[in-house]
């Protein structure tokens, strides 16, 4: 290809460790071209990141370039010397990073950190350079421009942080823009709106992106061709539409599998899990990467010789030797036979009225604190065998209610009746036995879950002696029959932490929770840092233990689609008070809170032909003691009626089939306002 | 690789029977080029002073009369001899004893003491809190020279009482390391599960989160044993030190060093032997925080 800006020939990247030379990068070959975005996705330890820091020779300790060439406007990058690249980077080629925090200097303006971009790179003057600044503020969408110059990173929202790295990034009217894995961490409307800047950006500037993500959906959305990469190295790419619909490469399609979105339930579709686990990248067979975990997989074809990149069709390239031999895709689909309607059941767990504030201590030096109010008037309940999930942003007090239920935290006012027994006031020490077995919880960092220093078989076998008591040596066999629930090998018991995947600790986070065979388990976002691959399989597997246990499960979650997968009840949350409740096909559907409507539209749908603008919500969340006295809504909402939205909380209007939505609009009237933007047909039997 | 490196990397999936985790922990040392130099060093220092009786040339108290004429380095005195005739190798050799065991038997103290208040007042916070630091900072901006000169004045000067006042004033040190780690160890999930359970607050304290705290402790104790040492050689030369004659590597810098100008190598050598197991100690820290023990 000639007219490529970028273009990647053969690129392979190692790292030197105590083990010898890894290869982190297995002979990437791509080309991009000016003005174009392409995408990479691939999930955590694919190579997606050390591709885009190769581009900029920005690699770590350790990491050298092992082959092949980087040609960026006919120069070779990879052979090019410190000053040249210096020369290259922040002019021609720009990056924005994850973290903005981390990409900005929190002692320096944001003013004069993007005022000397074009001093350095385009030795404009001071007066000039500020004007570029103050417009390309404006560009990004920042309000008031002037006075964003002057403030520090840390009085910025994520979203406006982001921005203005992105700002800084196109100030110099790079050539390449590279951007890893820019929303992930940001709160789903940021992200859409962050998404939509890029989108629109784009139509202006004609910087080509390369736009690395975990995120099929994000990807989707902003990118003409997607790249996917598994274990190193580049195994399908081409137009982003051709790859959606008719994906070649088993790994794409078990990607697109294993992805909840908000069109589908656990009835109809349900997530089909990538087999196996990622192997580290030193032991690795020759042959295909994928063929341990391949259901396509053919003895001697794939396992034999390292499978190339081969054209499939015009633009469209797979590494698989059978990829002209797959059927046509088609999403996997459930047999049909859906879950029949909501029965009625008994609620295990409800709240009523629930209050907590937070009354910071006093200091006798400094300004006096305010009392946070972290949750409000919330009233939420699970059935029996269901699952009722919460959603919202982040601070919107989801976690809060996780912990009150949970006796982590106790409440200030109201109620919350676990199992007819009132437990609202109750800390966890001063819960008795019988009601700690009753409700456990999964956290959600799977990193922090487990004690590194304890073995999962302690850790299991602890829980089980402390909340079921019985002899010692009838633990050992618990703790594998546990094991074997979450779908562990018993011999699991005797690993540390340390030895196990993401995934793995959150399975036995989960066994450990099930240790007491409890009623309830209230599971805070447990999989929200989890690969989408992982993801699905643990998913599942809260599904299948709470038809086999009968569990009911209140799950935490900022994530729509997962929600929409897994629940049966819905609570959706706002600055601590709950704006709609109610069944998930009702929550989902018109009439929606105006909230509910916004998250909904910022879910980024992995589907190119409904990536189109959407709803973008305003400004950011109010902080938590400056909660609006009316509404809570009110300062972000676009559907805002007027004044009695600021002044007056909204009423709670009950809908057939128990659905609550709290606004001043009258349901029918919302109904007629809102667009479907769910279509569950779409994907469904 | 034979074996498994248990800092960083997991292991293959497959079961093996593996080393008690503290000798692979032990067996890591030798990724570091620093702390294996620690290592030896200290080990040479702890084989000498075990094989002291075996390997002193002479009684480490009787003088050599004859000696006296020639104090400097011989053939018959390695090291020549003190300004008793004492013969060098052997009292340095013999002075390792008292140090290689007091040393260290008060981190120990001090570790057990400052780990207990460090994780009541970093785990429990409130009062508690409150009169643990409060109490740390007092004994921490006390003179500590004076300190050690007052209580050895008073209770007398003895191994056991040396190893009280060193346990007294680093335990301070100890728990606020220990402090700040509780302060962040309690945070974690796992111990929000552990209440789960219904776990009391000093299994909590003392298994969820201690283990946990454990490699900046280790580092910070072979660090500590370090300047132990160093003050054992001070309380020495000040002459609170451990009682004559038995040999003690300060109290025979503090005999010799007026002679200084005239025989340099009577105080010369014992220093030398203080400041290398010192180095040894360090340098051992600083290979197991290089390791990744700190966290």
């Amino acid at each position: 290809m000639t007219d490529a800006l970028l273009e990647l020939q053969d690129l392979s990247v190692a790292y030197g460790g105590r083990r010898g030379e890894t290869r982190v990068v297995r002979g990437v070959s791509f080309a991009l071209r000016a003005g174009e975005a392409m995408g990479i996705v691939g999930e955590s330890g694919c190579g997606k990141s050390t591709v885009a820091l190769t581009i900029v020779r920005y690699l770590g300790r350790g990491g050298r370039i092992a082959g092949g060439r980087i040609l960026f406007e006919g120069r070779d990058l990879a052979t090019l010397d410190a000053a040249a690249l210096r020369d290259l980077r922040g002019r021609r080629v720009a990056m924005v990073y994850q973290d903005p925090m981390a990409s900005l200097n929190p002692v320096m303006t944001v003013g004069r950190q993007l005022i000397e971009v074009p001093m350095i790179h385009d030795g404009a003057g001071r007066r000039a350079a500020r004007a570029r600044a103050l417009a390309m503020l404006e560009e990004v969408k920042l309000a008031d421009p002037e006075a964003v110059m002057e403030r520090y990173p840390h009085q910025l929202s994520g979203g406006q942080q982001q921005r203005i790295v992105i700002a800084m990034a196109l100030i110099a009217e790079p050539a390449l823009l590279i951007m890893d894995e820019p929303t992930t961490g940001l709160d789903v409307t940021v992200e859409a709106a962050v998404l939509e800047l890029v989108r629109d950006l784009r139509r202006r500037h004609h910087s080509a992106i390369l736009f690395i993500s975990h995120n099929l959906g994000t990807v989707a959305g902003v990118c003409d061709r997607i790249g996917v990469m598994y274990r190193g190295e580049l195994v399908e790419d081409g137009p982003v539409r051709r790859i959606f619909a008719d994906p070649r490469h088993p790994y794409t399609r078990g990607l697109l599998d294993c992805l909840p979105t908000v069109g589908r339930d656990k009835r109809q579709a349900p997530l089909v899990p990538i087999a196996g686990q990622l192997e580290p990248p030193w032991q690795r067979a020759p042959g295909c990467g994928f063929a341990a975990r391949c259901p396509h997989v053919e003895a001697g074809r794939c396992t034999t010789a390292p499978i190339p990149l081969a054209p499939f069709a015009s633009e469209h390239r797979v590494a698989c030797v059978r990829a002209g031999e797959l059927p046509a895709y088609a999403r996997r689909r459930a047999d049909g036979a859906a879950v029949t309607a909501v029965r009625v059941a008994t609620p295990v767990v409800a709240t009523e009225h629930l209050g907590k504030v937070y009354v910071p201590r006093r200091r006798r030096l400094g300004r006096r604190r305010w009392p946070v109010r972290a949750l409000n008037d919330v009233e939420v309940s699970a059935a029996r065998r269901q699952t009722l999930a919460i959603v919202g942003e982040s601070g919107c007090g989801k976690s809060t209610l996780a912990k009150v239920l949970a006796g982590i935290e106790t409440a200030t006012e109201g109620r919350v009746a676990l199992d007819g027994v009132e437990v609202g006031r109750l800390g966890i020490d001063r819960r008795g036995r019988q009601l700690k077995r009753k409700l456990q919880m999964v956290f959600q960092n799977p990193e922090s879950t487990l004690n590194p220093s304890h073995t999962v078989g302690y850790a299991i076998g602890r829980a089980l002696k402390r909340l079921r008591g019985g002899a010692t040596r009838d633990i050992d066999a618990a703790v594998a029959r546990l094991l074997e629930t979450v779908k562990l090998a018993p011999d699991m018991a005797a690993r540390v932490p340390r030895q196990l995947s993401g995934g793995e600790k959150q399975r036995v986070a989960i066994a450990r929770a099930l240790a007491s065979d409890p009623d309830v388990v209230v599971a805070d976002e447990p999989v929200s840092a989890l690969d989408v691959s992982v993801q699905a399989a643990i998913i599942n597997l809260l599904t299948e233990l709470q038809a086999s246990h009968g569990t009911t499960l209140v799950f935490i979650s900022h994530d729509l689609s997962v929600v929409r997968y897994l629940a049966d009840h819905v609570a959706v949350m706002y600055l601590g008070s709950v704006l709609e409740h109610g069944p998930v096909e009702r929550v989902f559907t018109p009439p929606y809170h105006p909230y509910t409507e916004a998250l909904l539209a910022a879910v980024p749908v992995p589907d190119p032909e409904r990536a189109g603008p959407r709803v973008v919500l305003e400004g950011t969340i109010p902080r938590a003691r400056e909660v609006p006295r009316g509404c809570p809504f009110a300062t972000r909402c676009p559907r805002k009626v007027g004044a009695i939205c600021d002044d007056t909380p909204p009423p709670v209007q009950r809908l057939e089939g128990e659905h609550r939505i709290a606004c001043h609009i009258p349901a029918p009237e919302l109904a007629a306002l809102q667009p479907g933007l769910v279509e569950p047909s779409r994907h469904g039997p | 690789m034979a074996t498994v490196d248990v800092l960083t990397v997991s292991p293959p999936a497959a079961s093996r029977r593996r080393a008690p985790r503290w000798w692979r922990a032990a067996r890591a040392i030798r990724h570091s080029t620093t702390a294996s130099i620690g290592v030896a060093i200290v080990l040479v220092w702890v084989a000498l002073a075990l094989l002291a009786p075996l390997l002193a040339p002479y009684a480490p108290n009787s003088p050599d009369l004859l000696a006296l004429a020639h104090t400097t380095p011989s053939r018959a005195h390695w090291l020549g001899t003190d300004h008793l005739g004492r013969d060098l190798v052997s009292r340095i050799l013999w002075g390792a004893r008292p140090v290689l065991i007091i040393a260290p038997l008060a981190v120990l103290g001090a570790t057990i003491l400052g780990s207990l208040l460090g994780l009541a007042a970093g785990y429990k916070r409130g009062w508690i809190d409150l009169i643990v630091t409060r109490a740390c900072d007092i004994v921490l901006s006390f003179p500590v020279i004076i300190l050690y000169m007052i209580i050895l004045a008073h209770f007398g000067s003895s191994a056991w009482n040396i190893i009280a006042v060193l346990t007294l004033t680093k335990a301070p040190i100890i728990a606020r390391i220990v402090r700040g780690l509780t302060l962040q160890l309690r945070e974690r999930e796992y111990v929000a599960a552990a209440k789960m359970r219904g776990e009391s607050s000093l299994y909590i304290m003392l298994v969820e989160i201690l283990p946990n705290a454990r490699g900046p402790l280790i580092v910070d104790m072979c660090l500590r044993t370090g300047y132990n040492i160093i003050i054992i050689g001070v309380l020495g030369f000040l002459g609170i030190g451990l009682p004559p004659p038995d040999p003690d590597w300060g109290g025979m810098v503090k005999d010799t060093y007026g002679m200084m100008m005239v025989w340099p190598h009577m105080a010369l050598f014992p220093c030398a032997a203080i400041s290398s197991l010192v180095v040894g100690f360090n340098l051992l820290a600083v290979g197991l925080r290089e390791l990744g023990w700190r966290d």
